[in-house]
This record gives C-alpha cells, structure tokens and sequence, in this order.
C-alpha cells in the first residue's frame, strides 16, 4: 500500500445559480493576461448544452482520456508515445481557436475621438489576435441560460439516447449549470501525453501542475485532457492550466473559485487513496463500475492501519487528522452523494459533483403537487427518466442507479428535514427508505446546508519549515530576483523569455495585468498611453489616458 | 580573405553556438518553446509543418552521410562513386523537395494568416530569410551542381566534406574551400551564420526533442519539498527518472 494524500473538491449543484462569480474571480487572478484571453481555468456551463470548449465531450473527435485495450491494459486514446512523436509537428486533434472563441475587445477609442455627429458612435468589436475588426460569433457561455439552445442544446452528447424525449420537454422544466475546473486527476491524461514530462502531479497534494519551464510546447496536453482544462498561451508558447490555487491551499486557504463562490456550493478537503491500485482502478471492463472501482481507491482515514502506512509515507500528522475530517470524503465516501464527471475517461478525476435534485422538484412543483413529499419525490425519481438519464450520462457512464440512489437521499433529506423545520415530529421511516439513519441525515443535512467556511474548506497547510518557499508567503525580499527586467513584458525572446529566475505567479501577473490593461494597441501593445481599465481603477485621482489631453491629443 | 571566411568565421559561429545554447538554457528556460502557432490556423499547418519537419530530418540525414561519412569508408565498402551519387540524390532530392515546399507553406501561411502574422517577431523573420536561403542555395548546389552538373561538376566530398571534418580537428585546410564552387560556398558560409544565430531563436525547439518520452513513466510525480526520499508508488526507481531536485 503507497498512501498518498490528494486535495479534492465536491460541487453541491443544486446550490448553484449560475452567476459566473467564479469564473470571473479566477480570470482575474490567473489568466488576465496577453495569450490567455480565451482562458478559463473554472468555468460554468449550462446543461443541456455545449459547454467550453464547444463539445468537448464528444471524444470520438477529440481523443481525450484513456481508453481500455482488448488485452485490458489503458492506453492513451489519442495514440501511444511513437504517434505522439510521428504527430509532433502537428497536432491532429488539437482544438483550434473557433473551438473556443477568438478573444476581443471594443474600439472604445471611437466613443471618446467621434466627432458630433447624428448618430451615436459605436465601439466596434476587434480581434485581439489580429487586431481586425470581427463578428462575434461566440465565446465561454454562448449558450448560458439555454439561450439559443434550439440550435445548439440538442448537439450536447450527453443527450445521446434521450433526444426525442429530451426535446418536448427540457425547455420548460430541465436546466442545471455545471461549474468546472480541472480535475487534478489520480490519472492524468495529460500529464501522460506530455513528451516533454513537463506536466507533473505533487507528491504532497496531487495537484496536477504545468512545469512552465519545462514545457516544450508540444500541445499533447491539450489533447490529452478529455476535460479540455489545459490550455495553450499564445504568446509565451507554453501550456497552462488550472493549479487549483496553490499558492492559497499551502498556506491553507480554499482556491479564489470556492473563496467567492455566492452559493457557497464548493467544498474542500483531503481524500487519502493508495497510489498502488489507481491504475488497477482505472482499467475495470465496464465503464460501469469506474465510479465504484474509484471509490475503491479511496482510503479510510480513520483505520488505524492506513493511518500507519500514511505515516509510513511521510504524510505528517495533521494532514492525517484534516482527512478525518474532510468534507470531501465525508461527501464521497460517508454519505456517499458526490459523483465524479465522467468516469468514462478512466482519468480517475477528483472534482466531484453532488447531482441537482432541483429538476426533478421542478416538475412536481409545475404539477401543483407537494414537492416536498418524499413519496411524491420518489415517484417523481422513477418517473423522471430524462433528467435521471442525463445525470447518469454525466456522472456515472450512463448508470442510472448511483444517480438514483444520490438523487432519493437528496428527496429523503428534503422531506424529513420538512418536518423538524415545521415543528413535527421528524419521520424515521423515511431516512430508512434510503438506508440512512436519523442521525446520519441530519448530519448530512448540516454539512450540506448549513456548513460554516472552516467545515466547508478543511486545508491542511504546507508545513512551517517549508514556509519560506511557499508563494504566498514571500518570505524573501519582496525585489529579490525580479528586477526592471520583469516590467518589459516582451523579452528578447518572445513574451516572458529572458528571464533568470522564474518570477513567483502572483507578482508576474500584477505586473502583466498592469501593462496589458494601460496599453494603447488591441493586441499585446508595446506602448503605454491610451487605454484605460476602469476595473482597475480605484475612483481616486484620475487614470493617465482617461480624456484625451487639453489641447486635444492624446 | 579566405582564412577569415572559411576558419575564424566558422570557429567563431561555433563558440557562439555552443556558449549561446548554454547561455540560453541557463538564462531562459521559460522562453525555450517551439512557439506554435496552431492555435491560430491548423489547416495549413496540418500540410506544412510534417512536411518541412520531416523534410529537414532527411537532409539533416543527408548532410551526415556527406560531409561526416569520409569517401575512404564508403569505397573500402566497394560503394562506387556512381552509385553513392544515385543514392544521395535518390534519398536528397525528396527530402529537399519536401523541406522547400514545406517552408513555402509555412511562409506562406504565416503571411497571410492574420494572427500568426501579428505573431511574428522581427527575429523570426531574420532567422526564416536565412534558414530560408540556406535551404534554397543547398537545393540549387544538389540539383544544378549534381543533377545537371551546370558550371562542371563537384565532388564535395573531395572538397567541403574534408574541411568541414577538419573543422573538428581543428586542422582546416581554407584552400579547400576557396576551391569550391560559388554556391557551395555560399551555402557553407551561410550555414554557419544560421549556426551562429541558431541559440538565439526559436530554432533551440530542435535540442528539445523528446527522446526521454519513451523511457519514463506515463504519470510523472514532483515533489514540493526537496527531501531526500524513495521514488513514489512502492515501483523502484528508473535510471534517468530519479526524484527531480
């Protein structure tokens, strides 16, 4: 038994709105940046549709993930090492920009410089790549909210199945979101696909990270990544990703996503697995049995034998006591409501989602009846095939029974927590139904709804004797080692070269984001006057560039 | 004139080359990329690249055999000259053929493609005019020199292969290369200033080839911390794949 210990998250669905916080709280902190436009380490999808990149599921196309040998050995789907090399000058599968969307802005310039005139000036949208004008065509969330969904919703592959069903019926009463980063996977594709062994998993927290100065930028990982969550910067040439906010998770707070998440829906802990099984795990026939063979993995922290062998490992005591107590596993493996997304890529992801119950109340709520009744929701779960099917496509390779068995614990919760709320006497009967005990669902229920920061985010820190290399803290003199060098964003070698040290994340940006927001061109300008980022404004004094000079240049 | 061209020039575009590519490594890791441009247009690229690249490995090949490979070893093999003419034009002129209309895609796509044009930096353009040269003054020095044997033929292997072996013996005899044709002069002269510019563009991506791919282990794990410790997983370490420090 190798004990390792991996930081996870579980998404609780039903409490998401869909309001973007997320995405826009990381885009802000990770990839506001020239090249990184069209980049979203987290973003939030609405299903039915095509989610970012469009149709990433679909992975006949793209040949993401892993994928089973007759022999029952995994091998990259998108082809072995010798076809990554024989394909290295040009990757066939790789998403090209119209896949994501080409990142613009406005020609804000026209409102200030327009000449009285009849008709109000308008900002035309250009190409930050060409700086050309361009249609917008589509971008992250094109289709949010079901908009368009006519045309684009009945593409979404998770439907496969269920179309005619599906199409009477989901505009009126079947819509979730789904919010996504990378899965930090026990079994990452991507890092396999990596031909320069840049893309490594940390023995410490299994987070999946990008070695920027190893990156070659091959672009395997790209297709590699069954999610789509790698991504290429165009400017500096190298592949990132999200790092599931290290920098914050070393020093024990939850990544910028979770932090701002309104409907505090995101949940962070430890899992213990033992690294010796993973592959085993991942390579099980039927795809089936993925989401129990994963669970398999898992290891229990309060068995004093794995806590031996995790000590054994070098994992220190208090990560051990955080993995007792993280609501993670508590979601995964106790109450057993979490699901991973698709399991059917064999990549082992560790992002999982608790699937909304929301659409099926829906429907009884339209109906008039009680929606509350734990019969009438039960009933409702087995009438209810298109949301079940749905579901099951998405988190359990098409097995409706897991997601019927997540989704009767949701109803047995809603119904028997009505009662204690109403002042009844709460009705044993129905926990029972779902193989539950009282105490048990009302534990569940606390965890679910009514969780404080410190029970949703349970973050072991990186140990103080390691303190002075974590990037949060900056322990070292805040000018040691990036000079003036770091402010010329476009080094003698292309974006960011040049540089002899690599520069910690967070000050690399500020700096970035700086230049970028006040350049003058569309694309990555080289010079400073002009453009003014009000976001970045703090409403004192007034921004260089705002209103042109008084005597009328600018 | 000719001991400058043919042995301070070509000593000095080889110490730039070496100390350059050590430089540049030790400098700037995190600009040492191939800098793709397929984000932006694959279709041509997709034709192009594989092309050109493999192209360019035929004729990186080819200059192997020629200039490393002495004439004494293929005749004492009873290779006659005739015959190792055939088989290095047989195996050169695809190959080369491949590379130049490879490049004229790349080139081409890369100029009328709007995005992959914007991202174009001056010193990529410097170094494709000369690698571009390079490989069209090559071409002309095999097909009009060997094919059609225009302005007499040559026997490099007579002339410019014993100089550029000598190079390495830090013996070379300019004299040899004085005598050469015109083209083949331009060609080497050329060569060695791509050789000379070659750590401080793109073109490092080539010394990034990833060999190791095959040998190491699909999952690659770091550790944060530096300590001392047993490989991950209870697998024995591998040669080469010791903990990174």
């Amino acid at each position: 038994m190798k004990v390792m210990a991996q930081m996870a998250m579980v998404m609780n669905l039903d409490k998401c709105i869909g309001c973007h916080t997320c995405s826009v709280t990381c885009k802000q902190a990770w990839t506001n940046r020239s090249g990184m436009e069209y980049v979203w380490f987290n973003n939030v999808e609405t299903r039915p549709g095509l989610g970012y990149p469009r149709g990433y599921e679909d992975q006949d196309k793209w040949q993401g993930g892993w994928t089973r040998k007759a022999n029952g050995r995994l091998t990259l789907r998108a082809g072995g090492r010798l076809n990554k090399l024989l394909n290295i000058f040009s990757n066939p599968k790789m998403p090209s920009m119209s896949d994501y969307y080409e990142p613009w802005t406005y020609d804000y310039e026209t409102l200030l410089n327009a000449p009285s005139q009849k008709h109000f000036p308008v900002a035309r949208p250009h190409s930050l790549l060409s700086g050309k004008p361009i249609n917008v065509e589509w971008s992250a969330n094109w289709d949010d909210d079901l908009g368009g969904s006519h045309e684009h919703a009945a593409k979404d592959l998770m439907l496969k199945g269920i179309e005619d069903k599906v199409k009477l019926a989901f505009d009126d009463t079947f819509m979730f979101y789904l919010p996504r980063i990378c899965e930090h996977c026990l079994n990452p594709s991507c890092a396999a696909s990596c031909p320069s062994g840049a893309i490594y998993k940390r023995e410490e927290d299994g987070i999946v990270l990008v070695d920027q100065d190893k990156c070659r930028g091959w672009r395997m990982c790209v297709t590699g990544c069954p999610y789509k969550k790698v991504y290429f910067n165009h400017k500096t040439g190298k592949a990132e990703k999200c790092t599931f906010c290290y920098p914050r998770i070393e020093v024990g707070i939850p990544t910028v996503c979770a932090e701002t998440c309104v409907g505090r829906l995101r949940y962070i802990g430890l899992m213990l697995y033992d690294a010796d099984k993973v592959l085993e795990a991942a390579s099980v026939e039927d795809d089936h049995d993925l989401y129990e063979s994963q669970r398999s993995v898992f290891l229990d922290p309060n068995d004093p034998h794995v806590q031996r062998e995790a000590e054994k490992a070098g994992i220190p005591g208090d990560w051990i006591t955080a993995a007792q107590k993280s609501p993670v596993h508590a979601l995964i493996n106790t109450y057993k409501v979490a699901l991973p997304l698709h399991p059917e890529y064999r990549t082992m992801p560790m992002v999982w989602y608790i699937p909304p119950l929301s659409p099926v109340v829906d429907v009884i709520k339209d109906t008039g009846h009680d929606a509350e009744d734990a019969d009438n929701l039960f009933g409702a779960i087995d009438a209810l095939r298109i949301p079940v099917e749905y579901l099951a496509n998405l988190f359990t390779a098409g097995d409706t029974v897991p997601v019927d068995r997540v989704l009767r614990k949701l109803a047995a919760m809603r119904s028997y927590m009505r009662d204690i709320n109403l002042g009844r006497d709460p009705d044993p009967e129905i926990p029972a139904r779902v193989g539950m005990g009282e105490e048990e669902m009302y534990n569940m229920f606390r965890l679910l709804a009514i969780a404080k920061y410190e029970d949703r985010y349970v973050i072991p820190t990186a140990h103080g004797e390691e303190a002075h290399a974590l990037e949060e803290l900056a322990t070292d003199c805040p000018v040691t080692g990036y000079d003036d060098e770091l402010l010329d964003v476009s080094g003698p070698f292309g974006e960011g070269s040049g540089r002899g040290s690599m520069t910690p994340v967070a000050i690399e940006n500020f700096k970035m984001l700086e230049r970028r927001q006040t350049s003058d061109t569309m694309q990555d300008g080289e010079h400073l006057k002009g453009r003014v980022n009000l976001l970045n404004w703090d409403g004192k004094g007034m921004p260089p560039g705002m209103f042109p000079d008084e005597d009328g240049e600018r | 004139m000719n001991t400058f061209l043919w042995v301070i020039f070509p000593y000095i575009c080889l110490a730039v080359f070496v100390v350059g590519h050590v430089w540049r490594y030790r400098y700037d890791k995190f600009g040492w990329t191939t800098r793709s441009s397929q984000l932006y247009e694959s279709k041509l690229l997709r034709i192009g690249s594989p092309l050109f690249h493999f192209g360019m490995l035929g004729v990186v090949g080819g200059h192997i055999l020629g200039l490393i490979l002495p004439q004494d070893w293929t005749d004492a093999v009873g290779l006659s000259h005739e015959a190792y003419h055939i088989i290095a034009l047989a195996g050169g002129i695809p190959a080369g053929i491949a590379a130049v209309v490879g490049l004229v895609i790349l080139i081409y796509r890369r100029r009328t493609v709007g995005p992959v044009f914007s991202a174009t930096t001056i010193n990529d353009k410097v170094m494709y005019a000369v690698l571009g040269v390079v490989i069209v003054l090559g071409m002309w020095n095999t097909i009009a020199g060997s094919l059609f044997t225009i302005g007499g033929e040559y026997n490099y292997r007579d002339g410019v292969s014993v100089w550029f072996r000598q190079i390495f013996a830090f013996q070379p005899d300019e004299s040899l290369m004085a005598a050469a044709p015109f083209g083949f002069q331009l060609h080497g002269f050329l060569a060695f200033l791509l050789f000379a510019m070659w750590p401080f563009t793109r073109l490092v991506h080539v010394f990034s080839a990833p060999i190791g791919y095959f040998t190491r282990p699909y999952i690659v794990y770091r550790s944060r911390d530096r300590r001392p410790g047993a490989a991950t997983g209870s697998r024995a370490q591998k040669r080469g794949w010791e903990r990174v420090q």
